[in-house]
């Protein structure tokens, strides 16, 4: 296990230098200037900053240069924002995100779970029905469309919310439930599935034959074997909720950093976007990590060392 | 079957209750808490006499501060922030003319215009230090020194204050600045060139005083939160983190703080026009800004206001492309695309947002005479709205290219307003000139600019927001040679009134508008070497219990210094 998940957070390094990499290349071959102002400024007053800034150096100087000072944890400095160090404004607005998205995420596997636990067992039924509806609802419809529908209702019309802004946690639960969406619908359909699939396997007609009651059968027997393909597919999930909550941050008005990751890039602010990125990569790559090992744990028959199966 | 169907009914029930009951659940205690009082607190005040209303304002502003340390601001939100919690020797008033402001009195001015001397009054920064000539000298020589690598020190003061090109260039050091501290109280600037608009200019962000002592002890910490700064203005910021919201707390070592009736302003950074609105409806905010789509729905409404902003928007026709000649090198051509659009129909139907058609290239309510006089009203309307005779110069363009039919590229942004003007412009100029084929090309504002700086388009669809209070910020834009020129249109004559306002007419206003008005007619009229489209407005929801906000033509978009909240009978 040890030696596992060693070799896993080297790999994990070499993948964090290859984006960072890719990264650099790929905003270094972005049109434009990084400057708000640059349409006012001469030629030569433009100079003046980029010197300051050290981008009038030859790329291949400057990526060493970056990459020094990536490895430092240090991003550089925001041309959008000059008040604060990337990683601080990273920190303050991944906040809000972080809390959305968790929130998101676990309100959605659980109630996505119960559906589709419900579904599965009780097949072919009016339950069953309910929950598949629910499911392609939430998977086709896009999540600010949910998130538009519930501010309409319950903070405009009804008033038992707020409409947006941050003040506490009850302006987290709109926008939450709005993203959680998706993954109710993912969950709903995953166990569905494998339930089924599981439900149909001879050791639960063993475990029937048994004598087992219905409530053992389900958690004990099929329920655990079932979330396997969902644990696979939760990370990713969990990484686009981060990354795709930019239109319902908006529409809630929420400071988190959906928002910062697409306005950087098209205001060549190199820093945030090398910041986001890596944060993002990071994110993500830990998230597969994390879901790796929970597969040993989910089902033992899973051997983490890469060994044969 | 028929069991299918009734199926069908139960399970799409099944989906609504449990959405209801989901929400339901966490909504029921909370709607007991906070709601319910706010609610009760606003029937009260507003039944409560004037003066017992809360002087608090709750705005929402739709991008956050990107800084507001004043030698390096660049942008409209940060400058606006700054106009309400520093001040300059004059500040903007109501009616956006300058007055004195850390300056005690008006400034004494040199016969050849070249040499201000400022009397600087007793006042204090926020933390109690008096403000000084020094402080002023300190901010002028940071924003100019090429360290800082501010983008509006050098682009305001290159040209006008004495040695600050040779600063730039490295060929002169920042202590050569013509601005000296006399003694504390008396500061001397010396200008290179008499500026007819300096005084306006020193209400602008860039030229604010800072305390060096506060300043180096905070080094990179300084503006970088609410904490890190101190302040001379009508306000002080307060809970601002670097990023996010931000608060105005009135500020009660401001000189004038008597004047000053707000105490506090909530300012909320949200993005969605649909949001601020609703927020607005639930009177939560005092003010919207509305986007095109809302400023329809809500026309009728008797909160909504129209106001002016000074951005004007035009065509850039150019001339000469990859070092060949456009069919726009052909003044008739020009001619005819300058007359073949109907610009009122442009800005009431297209845009809808209280722009209006601009057949000039600057702006209404943007600079006034000492008698409070437009500019506008020295000069005239150009280039004017005409089919008919659109079409004529449009035949002997033809002719004289030797064609009947012509291409012509559009460049343009990518944002939704954009394309929807742009495809606007191809079905006008193709319906009213035959013959033409508009290609459009939609790009991102970054790209837009590099492909201007090589020239690389036919007709760019651009804009130009003042900086300083002339007509002169937007006439030399076109001169030979300008950065902002990138057409490749070039006229002696107005080169040579252009380089007059500078020169000989700098100390005569009146000759000197006249010029500007000249230059105009040559640059729209005789040569359409460009071509206006429109002037931007804004329509904005206010809550009439507001009074007293003012709006400003450059720098910071408002001031609420004179602003207060009044009761009002429902």
């Amino acid at each position: 296990m040890a030696k596992y998940v060693t070799k896993r957070v080297i790999y994990m390094f070499l993948s964090l230098f290859l984006i960072a990499s890719f990264t650099f290349v790929l905003m270094k071959m972005l049109p434009g200037s990084p400057l708000a102002s640059a349409a006012k400024l001469s030629v030569e007053q433009r100079e003046v900053v980029y010197e300051k800034y050290g981008l009038n150096d030859p790329i291949p100087v400057q990526y060493i240069r970056y990459m020094g000072n990536l490895a430092k944890g240090d991003f550089g400095v925001s041309f959008q924002y000059k008040s604060a160090d990337v990683t601080t404004l990273i920190v303050k607005k991944l906040k809000y995100s972080a809390i959305l998205g968790t929130q998101a995420i676990v309100f959605g596997t659980i109630i996505g779970i119960v559906l589709g636990m419900i579904a599965a067992l009780k097949q072919n039924t009016v339950w069953d029905y309910g929950s598949t509806i629910i499911a392609i609802l939430g998977i086709s419809i896009p999540s600010f469309v949910f998130a538009v529908l519930l501010q309409y209702v319950f903070a405009v019309k009804l008033e038992w919310l707020p409409v947006g802004l941050w003040e506490g946690w009850k302006s987290s639960i709109l926008p939450s439930i709005a993203l959680a969406m998706g993954p109710i619908a993912i969950a709903a359909r995953f166990i569905r599935t494998e339930m089924i699939e599981v439900l149909s396997s001879d050791y639960i007609l063993l475990a029937k034959a048994k004598g087992a009651n219905w409530f053992e059968i389900a958690f004990k027997h099929a329920f655990r074997n079932a979330l396997i393909p969902l644990v696979t597919v939760l990370g990713p999930v969990a990484a686009g909720l981060l990354t795709g909550s930019l239109v319902v941050e908006q529409i809630f008005a929420v400071p988190g950093i959906g928002e910062q990751f697409v306005k950087s890039i098209a205001t060549n602010d190199f820093a945030i976007i090398m910041g986001t990125t890596m944060f993002f990569s990071v994110f993500l790559i830990v998230i597969i990590l994390i879901v790796d090992i929970l597969y040993g744990v989910i089902d033992p028959r899973i051997r983490l060392s890469g060994g044969s199966k | 079957m028929k069991n299918h169907k009734f199926m069908w009914l139960i399970s799409i029930m099944l989906v609504l209750s449990v959405f209801l009951a989901a929400c339901g659940d966490k909504t029921d205690d909370a709607a007991t808490t906070e709601p319910e009082k706010d609610k009760g607190e606003d029937k009260g005040t507003t039944e409560e006499p004037a003066k017992d209303v809360p002087q608090v304002l709750n705005l929402v502003e739709v991008a956050e501060i990107p800084s507001v340390d004043s030698s390096v601001a660049e942008d409209a939100v940060g400058f606006n922030v700054l106009n309400n919690i520093m001040e300059g020797l004059y500040r903007l008033d109501q009616d956006s003319l300058p007055v004195p402001a850390m300056a005690d009195g008006e400034a004494e001015i040199s016969e050849d215009g070249l040499t201000y001397t400022f009397k600087i009054r007793d006042a204090q920064w926020s933390n109690g230090t008096p403000v000084t000539a020094h402080d002023f000298v300190y901010a002028w020589q940071r924003a100019i020194d090429p360290a800082t690598a501010s983008p509006y020190g050098p682009y305001l003061m290159a040209g006008m204050v004495k040695n600050a090109t040779e600063i730039g260039e490295g060929k002169a050091e920042i202590t050569d600045l013509g601005i000296t501290a006399e003694d504390d109280k008396t500061l001397i600037v010396e200008l290179e060139r008499p500026v007819a608009y300096f005084l306006s200019l020193m209400s602008f962000g860039t030229f604010y005083p800072l305390n060096e002592e506060f300043v180096t002890e905070q080094g990179d910490k300084y503006a970088s939160n609410s904490e890190t700064m101190i302040y001379n203005g009508p306000f002080v910021l307060s809970d601002w983190d670097g990023t996010g919201n931000w608060k105005y707390l009135k500020n009660d070592k401001y000189w004038d703080a008597d004047t000053v009736k707000l105490t506090e302003i909530n300012v909320d950074v949200v993005k969605e026009t649909s949001t601020a609105v609703n927020l607005y409806e639930q009177g939560k905010k005092d003010r919207v800004l509305l986007s095109a789509e809302y400023a329809m729905q809500y026309a009728d409404d008797p909160d909504i206001i129209n106001e002016m902003e000074t951005s004007v928007f035009y065509f850039k026709m150019n001339q000469e492309r990859d070092g060949k000649a456009t069919p726009l090198a052909n003044i008739d051509i020009r001619k005819a695309i300058a007359r073949a659009f109907n610009k009122e129909e442009l800005a009431d139907a297209v845009l809808a947002n209280g722009s209006i058609a601009a057949n000039f290239l600057v702006p209404t309510e943007f600079t006034f005479d000492e008698d409070g006089k437009d500019y506008r009203e020295y000069s005239d309307e150009y280039a004017v709205y005409n089919v008919e005779e659109a079409q004529e110069f449009w035949k002997k363009g033809l002719e004289a290219l030797g064609t009947d039919k012509v291409e012509i590229e559009i460049l343009g942004g990518d944002t939704e307003n954009a394309k929807k003007q742009q495809e606007w412009f191809k079905s006008e100029l193709e319906r009213n000139l035959p013959g033409l084929t508009i290609k459009l090309k939609e790009v991102p504002f970054a790209v837009r600019l590099e492909l201007d700086d090589t020239s690389d388009y036919d007709i760019q669809s651009a804009g130009w927001g003042p900086d300083f209070q002339d007509p002169i910020s937007f006439m030399e834009l076109f001169v030979t040679g300008s950065p902002q020129n990138k057409m490749n249109y070039s006229n002696p004559e107005y080169d040579k009134l252009i380089e007059s306002t500078k020169t000989t007419l700098a100390n005569d206003p009146v000759a000197r508008w006249e010029a500007f008005a000249k230059a105009e007619k040559i640059l729209l009229e005789d040569d359409a070497g460009l071509v206006p489209t429109y002037q931007r407005g804004r329509m904005v929801l206010m809550n009439p219990a507001v009074k007293g906000l003012a709006t400003h033509p450059f720098g910071g978009d408002y001031s609420y210094k004179w602003t207060y909240m009044e009761a009002v009978e429902k």
